[in-house]
């Protein structure tokens, strides 16, 4: 039995609170007002090579691109334009900075707790798929997966309530929820988007996000369940073995489904306008990387305390294989999606990938870069994949490399050009992972870490490549 | 001078394994063994040195994707440039994303077919060649242990084999070379 050391809970729970305080720095540091971004704006450009020269470069060409129907908000900013003939460019500029800036900290809540929601989802899908692949050589290391996806209880509640609160208008993150959006003559209408108002709609997206959240936690519910039951089987009783294979079965094909409405849901829906079929795929990629990698980071960490025993470097190897062949998957998809969009540059697509390369040039190709490059590198050699610290750099750039993936998701529909990773981006970051790795953690000391019911866990022990 | 070969054959390949072991833990040394299919940890236990195919075939790979792109460079930008979706083709680095895909293909075709020549060299083989297999059950399901006594007592090997789970034994003479 694993025990949660009181150095991890302090490391988690100091996470926590810096996290919480970073965050709350980034709401504070919001613009009371539009007259302040004004001010604001008006200062910067008076102090010219001041304090922030990107931040200058930004606004400078934000200000040129800003008739371009190319801009993200370009809905409600077009028909702003036509309904206030009158109002003066920087006024426009300020309001539509204004609104950036008060989306920022919300959308770096929102990036942080889906991605460690993602990575608990992602989990349990591996989890599932060990399961209903009766895989011989995992076994030994379902107790870690189950601790990992076990955050999908937190996470998924956390996810709820920021969507409850942004469906309720706490902020506008979404402009598919703009008042008059579906209203003819209003001036946020926006005929695509009226067109998509059946399916995208508050209470049906709520209903939606809902009943996923939940149907996944009834899975992982019953899977945690019957692998501790099976335990207590006596010899030759297999029941809960085989019931756990059912549900496996049944579970994946009710998340592959619920996972691609929930990436359209919850990421593509912030652009409405816009939309990719493989996007679906695309998110299960990242969040199946990320989660695998996780996997192994704790189990390299339960490891170097001296648990696992039973654990060789040949599952480690198994794993780091996973986290390769995941990568160059995952890039697959991104490459595929963006040279069809590139290639035949229709403007009602390609516009995604124009603001992401016009205003997040370096974090867009940096991402592709640690996702594909370092996990192709550093895991390439069959024999680095058994050695601990190549696995832990490898995994730790994936990490960081999907998080920014999310981030460059979410972040050009909501924020524009005014984003920074600044407090509430790290702040939520660090949040969230003191929270992930106390739950994670505290579940897996709450069973043995052999499931000794299982049928295979001898082949797993025996494991060798 | 001639030496003793022998050619000892199993049926099942865990029995083969762990005679590999016994017979190496004895200090025999073991020439050669044939089998119907690969068996898998086999090379491990006769402890044959990690392959180099897979440094090969890094290489390959990188002469592949070296082709690629020199290879459209000259025909998509310097020799013919063309206005494709508008995408006129001035540059290469500019037009790189229409170029990814033959830089992929053809960085899997040199590290795949480099490859299987490189193993087909290295193991010898080539049309026409006449098969080595000194027993043609080792192509259906026999295995075969080929062990060089090097002078040892043939007698007290030939026991020590049949203790291992061996089915036959044959003695052979070899011309030493």
């Amino acid at each position: 039995m694993y025990k949660v050391t009181s150095k991890l809970k302090i490391v988690a729970f100091s996470l926590i609170i810096l996290g919480a305080l970073l965050t709350a720095v980034g709401f504070w540091q919001v613009p009371t007002s539009q007259d302040a971004v004004k001010e604001m704006l008006a200062n910067e450009a008076a102090h010219g090579g001041g304090h922030a020269v990107e931040s200058n470069d930004r606004h400078e060409v934000a200000m040129a691109s800003h008739d371009d129907a190319i801009h993200k908000s370009s809905v409600s900013e077009e028909h702003h334009g036509e309904a206030n003939h009158g109002v003066s460019h920087e006024d426009e500029h300020a309001e539509h900075v204004y609104h950036q800036l008060k989306n920022r900290p919300w959308s770096a809540v929102y990036v942080a707790a889906f991605f460690f929601f993602m990575i608990g989802l992602g989990a349990l899908a591996f989890h599932a798929i060990q399961k209903a692949a009766q895989a011989g050589w995992s076994p030994v290391l379902f107790r870690v997966m189950e601790g990992v996806s076990s955050y999908i209880l937190p996470g998924g509640i956390i996810m709820f309530l920021l969507l409850l609160a942004t469906g309720l208008g706490a902020n506008h993150i979404f402009i598919w929820m703009n008042e008059g959006v579906d209203v003819v003559g209003h001036e946020n209408y926006d005929a695509i988007v009226a067109g998509k108002t059946g399916f995208l709609n508050v209470p049906f997206w709520l209903f939606r996000a809902g009943a996923f959240i939940v149907g996944w936690n009834i899975y992982r519910w019953n899977i945690r369940k019957f692998g501790l039951k099976q335990d207590e089987a006596v010899d030759g009783d297999i029941s809960w073995y085989k019931k756990g294979f059912k549900h496996s079965a049944m579970f994946l094909v009710f998340f592959i489904v619920t996972e691609s409405i929930m990436s359209w849901d919850w990421i593509m829906s912030f652009d409405p306008h816009w939309f990719s079929t493989l996007f679906g795929w695309y998110v299960f990629a990242s969040m199946f990387v990320s989660a695998i990698t996780t996997i192994a980071l704790v189990t390299i960490f339960l490891k170097s305390k001296g648990y696992l025993e039973f654990v060789n470097d040949s599952h480690i190897h198994d794993l780091a294989k996973f986290m390769f062949g995941i990568s160059i998957f995952w890039t697959y998809l991104w490459f595929s999606q963006f040279m069809l969009i590139w290639y035949s540059n229709i403007p009602e697509e390609v516009t995604y990938f124009v603001t992401r390369i016009e205003d997040y040039n370096i974090v867009f190709f940096g991402m592709v870069a640690i996702n594909f490059l370092f996990p192709l590198l550093i895991l390439m050699n069959s024999d680095f994949k058994r050695i601990n610290w190549f696995v832990v750099t490898a995994g730790l750039f994936i990490i960081i490399g999907h998080y920014l993936d999310i981030y460059v998701m979410v972040m050009p529909s909501t924020v524009g050009e005014s984003w920074f990773i600044g407090f509430p981006e790290i702040g939520s970051f660090l949040f969230f992972a003191g929270l992930f790795i106390f739950y994670i953690f505290h579940t897996i000391s709450k069973a043995p870490l052999l499931v000794k019911g299982d049928p295979y866990v001898g082949e797993s022990k025996h494991f060798h490549y | 001078m001639s030496t003793k070969i022998i050619h000892a054959l199993y049926t099942d390949d865990d029995v083969l394994l762990q005679a590999v072991k016994q017979v190496r833990d004895k200090h025999y040394h073991i020439d050669e063994i044939f089998t119907p299919f690969p068996v898998h940890g086999l090379e491990k236990a006769m402890g044959i040195a990690d392959t180099r195919l897979a440094i090969n075939a890094f290489l390959y790979g990188i002469v592949g994707l070296c082709v690629a792109t020199a290879m459209m460079n000259y025909i998509m930008i310097e020799d013919w440039p063309q206005n494709i979706g508008g995408k006129p083709s001035f540059s290469y680095l500019e037009n790189l994303p229409a170029f990814v895909p033959i830089m992929f293909e053809l960085t899997v075709f040199f590290a795949a077919h480099l490859m299987v020549i490189t193993f087909y060299m290295r193991s010898r083989l080539w049309p026409f060649k006449k098969a080595e297999n000194p027993d043609v059950r080792t192509t259906d399901d026999h295995f075969l242990m080929e062990i060089d006594t090097h002078g040892a007592d043939v007698e007290e090997a030939t026991k020590f084999l049949y203790d291992t789970g061996a089915v036959e034994i044959k003695l052979i003479d070899k011309e030493a070379h």
